[in-house]
């Protein structure tokens, strides 16, 4: 890229990141975020094998929350506070690769379908008009009888249970980024500029990738931190129902534990409070990143002057 | 006196990190049977002057001064009043072509809804012929009263905008870029009815526009308004072919004359652009782009001197015999 | 002056009316229907699942011939693509077979099941389109104010939220002796009570319903807000405003209608939430729906109720977005044709 598109693009970045921090609610959102990292980072440090180990937990079972255990402990004597920051790691971890899955297939099949559905041959358009048609397909059926069934057949043939839930996320929720992909792509084709690179003899993946793709990454990014949060309520859900991570602890098994245990009607509400608490702080939190992100880039957002 | 008279408006909009001056002291006078046209580029104001008669600007708009209606302040008029004012006194017709028409309802229900409001008409079927007198009035077939807007072409809908404008009768009809985004010879219709209407009914008009060709066409006085201000205002005719003010000259000069072959050739363009409202240079607003600047037009901002008894210009070169009392 | 096309406007846009809109977008839905129903075939395929475990348990019944017989039943033991002749073949006479865990045919199970979540997902809905637009509405026209600031904050939590979470909190608050114990635990219906038995379901449905509709009701509002704040700077308002109407008036016939419209297909097209929703909180307070049906099924698993379930739900979101097309034109002048 010569050196005229590369200032061009760093001036773009950093307007981008200036209006980013005038935007109250995306600078709480990214500044928890970070928070929540670290700390999800750090939980090696913060809590022991022994402490998190069911049978060899040493603290009073069921017991309500005090200044040693301020969220209280579970049927093990564990400390629930404990759990949950272990538990982030597992929910992060999911969120994020599974969004990482499903943005790269929905990047590329939405810039694929409305490259080759919008104009040219019947050959490409019939492409085009095919991979829409999937998309449009996979968006009918609903995510979590899908999402269910692929992780009973994880279970069953004894795969790995984190990475099986990664998969199966990714590939739940690629469709919708595919959509919003396409309609972009379609949008930014119909522009002046990219007429005028076909002309000058810009092959398909020169213009997809040099015109197309910085065009929609906005979008992108946007609807990444939206995924995220979904892709983390999904990892919380299927946890919850017995077909999540299995033996390793996430916010969702803990949950379910306490759920398992009827909690609920025995009073111990610091077992499936605080766990809860924790995924509405960080879902909550990429979704203030993400409404930032939208409001920046919708300019019609913004206030008239 | 004056069907309409804005004395001394001054308007600044609320924006993020302050304020924004879009009118700086504007006074205009507009008599019924009259049409007086607002010239300017986009930005100096000349909208905000017409949203501010009848107080349509965004709230937490600060505007001084006083817009007399009929005598009236439309400014410190209570809600109640202003929303009688609204429409049977005073309208306005909207660039109207893309979005000042409602595109979920039809024609017929947009142009009687002022009516039902202000309640002047009381049945349904006089409604409905009402409604159909209006458009053919303005030249468009009554049965559209049941069409949608985007079923109408670009000038139908301006059409329709001004029958919409007269439900009520008016007595000031205020034009708001009313051909913009026309092509000519519908530009040329639409004119055409205006005048028409001024000249049958006596209503007074405001007509704002940046074209300058629609404004020598049908207008009475002109005021051409840049960066907040009027910079000169007198008679249609004598504005054109004699301005003062160095703006409005190059305004005058920027299009070609028919009939004069020389003109055509080399159209005079303005170099620059309009200045920023919250970076204004010093001394007259206009001098960065002033091809007769002197030294004194840097420091001293000038206010509009009498020319004759009909014109006035807000230029250092106009004799100072007296400033405009405003 | 005459105009010389009666058709007007530059854009065109295809044809949205008549007979052949509505048979192209029928046609549309049976085809994804369709591919829906091979997907299902396939993904099944892969799902493990002994018929002859689950109906003979704990060594009963478990002559090996009879188990032999059953698998046969079931299909063990046939090619993939006689499997799915079989399968075709039952599809289109609309038999799922008969279930593992319930011991009754599929159609009938799900017969039985799905006016329940009709109900409960159907209440939660509506009582949500209601409530979110009016918050939406009322937040995105009087944007920056005290409302707005407090609705919107609110809206984004709750849609942070999981929503059987939030039903287990309001277990804890209102169904249990740790809090106040006045709604029913579980189920739809209670034997024992003496109320009519609209009332006692309706006593049910509260704490469920309400898990339900707090998530679409914040998700609701935050779409209706969005589509209220893009119609705000509209020209047709000012002229509205104009005209001498009051404020409200403004937003109720002339911004709400046209905000309405992007929402309306948003709203359609979050039915794959619905879906979600509820089969967590059916299985959260039993209530006996499609829902706690999967969960059910999920042991085992099995597989026809799985196939049956997963296909009803499927066509349920198939029929959403049908609606969403022909109700469309009927909101937006210009889809239709002129």
């Amino acid at each position: 890229m010569t050196t005229v598109a590369w200032t061009r693009r760093r001036f773009a970045v950093s307007a981008f990141w200036r209006s980013f921090r005038a935007d109250r609610e995306g600078l709480i959102g990214l500044i928890s975020l970070l928070v929540i990292a670290v700390i999800a980072l750090a939980a090696p440090l913060l809590a022991s094998a022994t402490e998190l180990s069911p049978t060899k937990a040493t603290g009073p079972v069921l017991a309500a929350p005090s200044l040693e255990y301020p969220f209280g402990t579970d049927d093990s004597g564990r400390s629930v506070l404990l759990l949950v920051i272990w538990g982030s790691r597992v929910s992060l971890l999911v969120g994020l690769a599974a969004t990482l899955i499903s943005m790269v297939i929905g990047t590329v099949v939405g810039v694929a379908a409305g490259h080759f559905g919008g104009a040219g041959g019947f050959l490409t358009r019939f492409a085009g008009g095919t991979l829409n048609r999937l998309t449009e397909w996979f968006l009918v059926i609903p995510y979590l009888p899908l999402a269910i069934a692929l992780m009973v057949v994880a279970i069953r043939y004894n795969l790995p249970l984190v990475l099986a839930v990664i998969i199966v996320i990714g590939i739940t929720s690629w469709p919708s980024t595919a959509r919003l992909v396409r309609a972009q792509t379609l949008a930014i084709e119909g522009r002046p500029y990219i007429e005028r690179a076909k002309v000058l003899g810009a092959g398909h993946w020169h213009q997809m990738t040099r015109h197309v793709l910085p065009n929609v990454m906005p979008l992108v990014l946007a609807n990444t931190t939206l995924t995220v949060s979904i892709a983390i309520l999904a990892e919380t859900t299927l946890s919850f129902l017995g077909l999540g991570s299995g033996d390793s602890i996430s916010w969702g098994t803990i949950i379910s534990s306490a759920r398992n245990h009827v909690a609920m009607s025995n009073g111990q509400w610091w077992w499936f409070l605080f766990p809860g608490i924790a995924v509405v702080v960080v879902v909550r939190a990429f979704n203030m990143c993400g409404r930032a992100l939208e409001r920046i880039l919708d300019p019609r957002l913004k206030e008239r002057s | 006196m004056a069907l309409l008279e804005i004395r001394d408006l001054s308007i600044a909009y609320r924006v993020a990190g302050g304020s924004l001056p879009a009118v700086r002291g504007v006074s205009l006078t507009v008599e019924a049977g009259e049409v007086v046209g607002v010239a300017g580029e986009s930005g100096c104001g000349k909208s905000t002057v017409a949203g501010a008669v009848l107080r349509l600007l965004p709230t937490g708009t600060s505007v001084i001064g006083s817009v007399l209606l009929n005598g009236q302040d439309v400014l410190t008029m209570p809600w109640g009043k202003l929303r009688a004012v609204r429409w049977s006194d005073a309208s306005i017709v909207f660039q109207g072509a893309m979005s000042g028409l409602n595109p979920v309802r039809r024609i017929g229900d947009q142009i009687a809804e002022p009516m039902l409001v202000h309640a002047t008409v009381a049945t349904r079927r006089a409604l409905d012929s009402r409604v159909s007198e209006l458009l053919e009035q303005v030249g468009v077939p009554a049965w559209r009263a049941r069409s949608y807007p985007h079923e109408l072409s670009g000038g139908q809908r301006q059409r329709v905008m001004i029958a919409m404008a007269l439900a009520c009768s008016p007595q000031l009809i205020i034009a708001d870029e009313p051909t913009t985004a026309l092509d000519v010879m519908v530009q040329a219709q639409v004119l055409a009815l205006l005048k028409s209407l001024v000249a049958e009914r006596g209503v007074g008009m405001l007509l704002i526009s940046h074209d300058l060709s629609v404004l020598s066409n049908v207008c009475d006085r002109v005021a051409v308004m840049y960066a907040g201000r009027v910079v000169e205002e007198g008679p249609a005719a004598q504005l054109f072919g004699d301005a003062r003010h160095p703006y409005a000259q190059a305004l005058a000069a920027a299009f070609p004359v028919i009939g004069d072959p020389t003109s055509r050739r080399a159209p005079r363009g303005l170099p620059g652009d309009p200045p920023d409202p919250t970076d204004l240079p010093s001394g007259c607003p206009f001098h960065p782009r002033c091809p007769a600047r002197v030294d004194v037009c840097t420091v001293d901002d000038v206010r509009l001197r009498t020319v004759s008894p009909v014109r006035s210009a807000a230029c250092v070169h106009v004799p100072a015999a007296s400033e405009v009392a405003s | 002056m005459s105009e010389t096309t009666g058709g007007g406007a530059a854009r065109r846009r295809p044809r949205a009316t008549g007979l052949g809109y509505v048979l192209r977008k029928v046609l549309g839905s049976v085809l994804t229907l369709l591919f829906v129903a091979v997907f299902n075939f396939f993904l099944f395929q892969i799902l493990p699942g002994d018929p002859a475990k689950a109906f003979a348990p704990k060594g009963r019944n478990s002559d090996p011939e009879a188990l032999a017989a059953l698998r046969r039943q079931y299909g063990s033991g046939l090619s993939l693509w006689e499997k799915f002749t079989r399968y075709v073949d039952r599809m289109v006479h609309l038999d799922f077979g008969v279930s593992y865990t319930q011991h009754a045919e599929v159609t009938k199970v799900i017969g039985e099941r799905l006016w329940p979540t009709v109900l409960l997902s159907g209440t939660a809905l509506l009582l949500a389109a209601g409530i979110g637009v009016w918050i939406g509405a009322r937040s995105g026209w009087r944007h920056g104010s005290r409302f707005d600031r407090s609705s919107s904050s609110i809206a984004v939590t709750a849609y942070s939220m999981p929503e059987w979470w939030l039903g287990l909190i309001l277990i804890f608050a209102f169904a249990s002796p740790g809090g106040l114990d006045i709604f029913p635990l579980t189920g739809m219906r209670d034997s024992r009570s003496t109320l009519p038995e609209w009332l006692d379901v309706a006593w049910h449905m509260v704490l469920p319903v309400a898990s339900l509709a707090v998530v679409y009701i914040a998700e609701y509002s935050l779409i209706m807000r969005s589509s209220i704040l893009d119609e705000r700077y509209s020209e047709y308002l000012t002229v509205a405003r104009a005209k001498g109407l009051r404020d409200d008036v403004v937003l109720r016939r002339h911004a709400l209608p046209n905000a309405l419209l992007p929402s309306v297909t948003l709203f359609l097209m979050s039915v794959g939430f619905i879906v979600s929703g509820a089969i967590t909180v059916e299985t959260i307070f039993s209530w006996p729906g499609l829902g706690l049906l999967t969960s059910e099924a999920l042991r085992g698993p099995d597989v026809p109720l799985l196939q049956g379930v997963f296909i009803v739900f499927s066509a349920g979101v198939i029929l959403m977005n049908l609606v969403a097309d022909l109700v469309y034109p009927l909101l937006d002048p210009r889809v239709r044709r002129s």
